[in-house]
């Protein structure tokens, strides 16, 4: 923890965010501003869910592709490899592309990190920006989204995790595994 | 005693046999061997994961495409590596395994893929570092004598489960010389493990086992019975330079009871898959008609290898 934290108190259950919102309000940001051909590239499970409907909200040619983070991921050599880890799938050319990286919840930047070097090493995109149903806070990399759905603050003993009902989107609040 | 191939957490942290194995750890390293093989298909082959570590490739026995294979999956994974053709230098000087081991150690080996005519002798090492408090260094078998080769077993599965999606209603038959073959005990081990109900092993009487059934197998000895209705062939191959003594009239009449020919595989299901882990003695246990026919798996078999020899290592690494 940084010496220039804020210290914020634990949410209630009434100060989740609302999901579904958040969406819409996202989807609005996006629609005026991201290129009319930009690939959508969720982040493995949440970012996928939200690039999924991001795709069928927003008019253009935008196809989607989904990322795993598990293989680029910098807290290897502490935590090992993590049971679950997915074949990133991207059915279309990334150099030369524009593309929007889509995650759930935007807190220190380093899946974000990640998934960027993953990126590259399918070719070399025109631009790349960041699209984020919610941000947190609590950064420890120099990232920031392009277009963000809702910002919040959470202690950090707690996480914040986008969980999916049918095709319906909702955030959970639970105590960090690593609290 | 516990198993020495898991840490106190029940995590893998050496490979050196399917036996005994539990059915999760296998299972998530078929898993975790699926998006390497995406690996495969992009513009850059490589993930940073063993960035900075340095993979021992320790060949006391000859092998060309386990090594390669094992090396490429090392350096996708980023890691550097360092080939040891032992069998031509210091143990020809007299030094002993675990003095070569010691020194490679201090040369800050991370992991010790390990292939060896004696069997055990991955097993000595991996109790060896982790008796000297280095069980932070991991050790792969890449195949010790007769008893297991462990990646091979798993690149099997992986293939398998690639085409048939489950284990539990397959019939699998393992054809030709078993009883030389560490590839088959680990296959069978593995497939076993992962509740296959039916695997069947054939060959002639002199090429298998003497406590065969004990594996939980059906043995048959007539080639066409043992592949009426099975899902999956396995061959092996006929380790002609290992045998010891007349076990067989000769390759030419072993061909004819045991080479898989097309009209032999007709009598197995109409989807079967022909799997061989080569290299393959063409006209001795398999026809060039089936080795290159629809129904053969061969290549693709080696190119999961790659991806599960990945798998293996990235996990063990990371416990």
């Amino acid at each position: 923890m940084t010496a220039t934290q804020t210290h914020v108190t634990p949410m209630t259950a009434t100060q989740i965010p609302d999901a579904e919102s958040a969406l819409a309000a996202l989807a609005e940001r996006m629609r005026a501003a991201v290129a009319f051909d930009a690939a959508f590239v969720g982040i493995y499970s949440g970012g996928a869910w939200v690039a999924d409907r991001l795709a069928a909200m927003i008019p253009g040619d935008h196809p989607v592709g989904y990322i795993d983070v598990s293989f680029y991921r910098d807290d290897f050599a502490r935590a090992g490899l993590k049971a679950g880890a997915k074949r990133s799938e991207l059915p279309f050319d990334v150099a030369n592309r524009s593309i929007v990286l889509v995650d759930d919840v935007l807190y220190t930047g380093r899946s974000v990190r990640a998934a960027i070097n993953e990126l590259f090493d399918y070719g070399r995109p025109a631009r790349i920006e960041l699209a984020v149903l919610a941000d947190r806070g609590g950064r420890e990399l120099p990232v920031e989204a392009t277009y963000c759905g809702v910002r919040v603050a959470i202690a950090r003993s707690l996480s914040l995790a986008l969980a999916r009902d049918g095709d319906k989107l909702r955030f959970d609040i639970e105590t960090a595994a690593d609290a | 005693m516990r198993n020495p191939q898991l840490n106190a957490q029940g995590e893998l942290t050496h490979l050196l046999t399917l036996e005994g194995l539990p059915a999760p750890v296998i299972t998530h390293i078929l898993d975790t061997a699926t998006p390497f093989v995406g690996i495969a298909e992009r513009e850059v082959k490589k993930v940073p994961l063993l960035r900075g570590k340095a993979v021992f490739n320790l060949f006391f026995e000859n092998s060309t495409r386990t090594r390669t294979t094992f090396e490429i999956a090392a350096k996708r994974l980023s890691a550097d590596v360092i080939n040891l053709n032992i069998g031509a230098s210091s143990t020809t000087k007299g030094e002993t395994l675990l003095d070569t081991v010691d020194n490679l150690v201090a040369m800050d080996a991370d992991i010790f893929v390990v292939r060896h005519a004696q069997s055990g002798a991955p097993h000595l090492i991996a109790s060896h570092l982790n008796a000297h408090g280095r069980s932070h260094i991991h050790v792969v078998n890449a195949g010790d004598g007769r008893h297991s080769h462990p990646t091979q077993g798993l690149l099997d599965l992986y293939t398998i489960r690639h085409y048939k999606k489950e284990f539990h209603d397959l019939t699998v038959a393992v054809v030709g010389d078993v009883l030389h073959s560490r590839v088959a005990r680990s296959l069978i081990h593995g497939l076993t493990t992962l509740g296959t109900p039916e695997v069947r092993v054939v060959g002639p009487k002199t090429l298998l086992p003497s406590k065969v059934d004990a594996l939980g197998v059906r043995v048959f000895h007539d080639m066409r019975e043992g592949l009426k209705g099975v899902d999956v062939v396995v061959m092996l191959r006929l380790q002609s330079e290992r045998m010891k003594g007349a076990l067989l009239p000769s390759a030419g009449e072993y061909f004819k009871h045991y080479g898989l020919t097309p009209d032999k595989l007709a009598l197995a299901k109409p989807d079967v898959i022909v799997m061989h882990p080569g290299p393959m003695n063409r006209g001795v246990e398999i026809d060039s008609a089936v080795a290159d026919g629809d129904h053969s798996v061969i290549l693709p078999q080696v190119t999961f290898g790659i991806a599960v020899r990945m798998a293996v290592m990235s996990i063990i690494a990371g416990n």
